[in-house]
């Protein structure tokens, strides 16, 4: 397989031997540019999925390659957002943001002789999510739809190749959540990143992916493989067609057969 | 009532309070006929003060210092162990008894060992005031960082932090309102203590005063170091809240 982020066989435990098997056998290839969604039930070990491809966790069996390296260790090339948008109360949002240019290298060393151009740079970011001239607020001043906006900017302001993305629209209201799919569709059609979205809303995964894998219950395993082809960009519109529907309808039936088998 | 007088009353309650407790008090041993040397009444109070203003200023500052050094050597290895302890677990699982142990002896009885070793002076005072109030100091920091997010942990480990970037980061600036919270304890206890090792074990001070005083049977000047004592608490206590207010305003916005 020579994918952007390749998953070759791997099978990953918790706990010791004897422990909780979170996925088993699992492989599948994503390609550089690609908008892949993976959906299961709970449970179904996509959290770990995204912590192997991170490397935040190592497979105990199997290997992982991103970019044509193996990940050994936290990958540094990745961006990440989670359910929670876990912004850091005592920054203001800009600073939130600049963050990670804190820690990543090269812009670690370069942040303080250049703000005012990373500055510039989240400015930019934050009106691309419509936040803009928001930056000096607090986050608790924000609603939670634009914390997760801000989320967003942070796990992109690095320009990772790499964005996962774990539920992060789970704790928004149905309006708000169609609205960052919007937003999230322009980012990736503006800028040549590979995501990788969990999550467990069959609409969004269909909505937003190129490519969607269906995980079992635990232990995970891919049990199905859907592309979608709906030209891009994509209007919300699409959401209410009948090739739509049968996607939706198709994953729903693959996942309901898979939790009747465990 | 409106906000804005409801804001009004509350900001004027402490002062209200505090003057009718000491009406009430004034009131109730004149009533009863109180003798001065059993509960002196505060006007008695009032003018043992002003009999006794260069004692009680010297020896209350005395206090102070010997609080506030033994306190920010609190503050300083509370803080360092609390980073050690919240940092590892091996560390916080393997302290924990001897720590607990330690604070649940009364610090009166260690007194007399500081005495022993290093005589009548400055170092009793100091040293009780920091034993008695580095523990809430230690517990809060470790609190404060073992309990981070472990997504938030996970989203700086992506971006390449090393546990150092987390703990400088993350981990300080969250444990602030814990921090502060701790401060607001140990700084009263502080206080306590040198009083305590003062009384046993010092020439000077607002502990040694009242010793001296109760010997004479100077009711009133027992009373007015007392007071001495709680209006210097009072202070040092507003003074930390206004650290923690600009320090930490973050975490106490509901409250605005």
């Amino acid at each position: 397989m020579t994918g952007f982020v390749d998953i070759n066989n791997v099978t990953h435990a918790y706990g010791g031997d004897g422990g909780v098997v979170a996925v088993d056998k699992l492989s599948l290839s994503i390609a550089q540019g690609e908008f892949a969604a993976v959906v299961g039930p709970s449970g179904c070990g996509k959290s770990t999925l995204m912590k192997l491809v991170t490397g935040l966790q190592i497979p105990r069996a199997g290997s992982i390659t991103v970019g044509g390296s193996t990940v050994r260790g936290p990958l540094k090339i990745a961006g990440m957002a989670f359910q929670a948008p876990n912004l850091l109360p005592w920054r203001r949002t800009l600073e939130n943001i600049l963050l990670a240019l804190e820690l990543v290298q090269p812009h670690r060393s370069r942040l303080r002789s250049e703000r005012e151009a990373y500055v510039a740079k989240v400015e930019t970011l934050l009106s691309q999510v419509g936040l803009k001239g928001l930056g000096a607020k607090f986050p608790w001043e924000l609603s939670g739809g634009m914390q997760q906006r801000a989320s967003l900017c942070r796990a992109l302001i690095h320009e990772p190749q790499l964005l996962m993305l774990d539920e992060p629209f789970g704790a928004l209201d149905s309006f708000t959540r169609e609205e960052l799919w919007c937003v999230i569709r322009d980012l990736h059609a503006a800028r040549p990143v590979t995501i990788i979205l969990v999550t467990h809303d069959l609409r969004e995964a269909a909505f937003l992916a190129d490519r969607i894998f269906c995980m079992s219950v635990r232990p995970g395993r891919i049990i199905a493989e859907r592309r979608v082809t709906f030209p891009r960009p994509r209007n919300l519109d699409v959401i209410y067609t009948a090739e739509f529907t049968r996607i939706v309808h198709d994953l729903r039936q693959q996942i309901a057969t898979a939790r009747q088998a465990a | 009532m409106s906000s804005n007088a409801q804001r009004k009353a509350i900001a004027a309650a402490p002062y209200v309070f505090t003057i009718a407790f000491f009406a009430l008090w004034e009131a109730a041993c004149r009533y009863f006929k109180v003798p001065p040397f059993f509960l002196p009444a505060p006007s008695v109070i009032g003018q043992a003060f002003i009999d006794y203003w260069w004692q009680l200023m010297f020896h209350s500052f005395h206090t102070l210092w010997m609080t506030m050094v033994g306190f920010g050597i609190a503050v300083l290895f509370g803080i360092l162990l609390g980073i050690l302890l919240g940092a590892s677990r091996i560390a916080n699982a393997g302290t924990q008894p001897l720590l607990v142990g330690f604070n649940a002896i009364p610090k009166v009885a260690v007194v007399p060992i500081l005495i022993l070793w290093f005589g009548v002076g400055w170092i009793p005072p100091v040293l009780t005031a920091f034993l008695i109030s580095f523990f809430p100091i230690v517990v809060n920091v470790a609190t404060g960082l073992s309990t981070i997010e472990p997504e938030l942990e996970d989203v700086m480990k992506a971006l390449g932090a090393r546990k150092w970037d987390i703990m400088v980061k993350i981990g300080i600036p969250r444990s602030l309102p814990y921090l502060f919270a701790a401060l607001k304890v140990a700084i009263t206890l502080a206080y306590v203590g040198s009083v305590i090792a003062e009384s046993n074990a010092s020439r000077y001070g607002i502990g040694n005063l009242i010793t001296r005083a109760s010997a004479d049977f100077n009711v009133p000047l027992v009373f007015a170091a007392l007071i001495a004592l709680a209006i210097l608490g009072v202070i040092i206590f507003a003074a930390t809240v206004e650290l923690e207010r600009r320090t930490t305003g973050w975490a106490h916005r509901s409250q605005r």
